[in-house]
């Protein structure tokens, strides 16, 4: 599955200061180890050690928010643009 | 940063937040976010409407160069929330007070839990140039 992976200012550098990178997996789950084994440290800024997702960063699936369909588990199709974003927020 | 001082006070006691939009450190947009926690000690810009923001943000060409925040009733400096959930690092940090007698503005970098004071009046005056349409 050819994925579009968009990628915010803050964790460009990870990914050699691309804004965006192509992606693979059947899931986002996948499309995260895909990642991981291209630019190295991306999954942990994603994934917590059990597995979940980071509590502050949203994953899209072109418009939806991952916590609202499967997280990752949700299925990727050819063409899909997926959205990584930290969160805006403080106290 | 009028602008930014009005919605602070419109959204007191509860905290304000939004987005300075620009390119090459100039801003060309102020984006009024909505505060989802409702807090007057936390905020937090809900992903969809951040997802929204972002994407007019891209489509124009241009980056995120600061986030603006309010502390209705604390000094314009970044709280221990601040420093944990700053993952901007490349995005100034400003903050308005509205404790005292007068609204004050202060912008910081925070930077791996570091923060550095920035001059207010360069910011200030570039927002007051771009925040017009």
């Amino acid at each position: 599955m050819a994925i579009e992976v968009r990628i915010p200012a803050p964790l460009q550098r990870l990914f050699g200061g691309a804004k965006t990178v192509p992606g693979e997996g059947r899931t986002v789950g996948e499309l995260f180890d895909f990642l991981e084994a291209r630019y190295a440290g991306i999954k942990e800024r994603l994934t917590t050690k059990k597995g979940e997702l980071q509590p502050f960063v949203s994953i899209y699936l072109n418009d939806e928010d991952i916590r609202f369909l499967e997280e990752l588990e949700t299925p990727l199709c050819d063409g899909d643009v997926v959205y990584i974003m930290p969160a805006v927020a403080g106290g | 940063m009028g602008e930014m001082v009005s919605h602070a006070q419109e959204e007191a006691p509860n905290e304000c937040c939004g987005i300075l939009a620009g390119v090459g450190g100039r801003v060309t947009r102020l984006y009024r976010a909505a505060n989802a926690e409702k807090s007057p000690v936390r905020y937090n810009i809900a992903p969809e409407e951040l997802l929204q923001i972002y994407r007019d943000i891209e489509g124009n060409g241009w980056d995120i160069i600061a986030i603006y925040h309010s502390h209705a009733h604390t000094e314009a400096y970044p709280s221990a929330s601040d420093v944990e959930l700053a993952f901007w690092p490349d995005a100034l940090y400003l903050i308005v007070s509205l404790k005292g007698h007068q609204p004050l503005l202060r912008a910081f970098r925070i930077v791996e839990g570091q923060v550095v004071e920035e001059e207010v009046k360069t910011v200030a005056d570039e927002v007051e140039q771009q925040a017009s349409p």
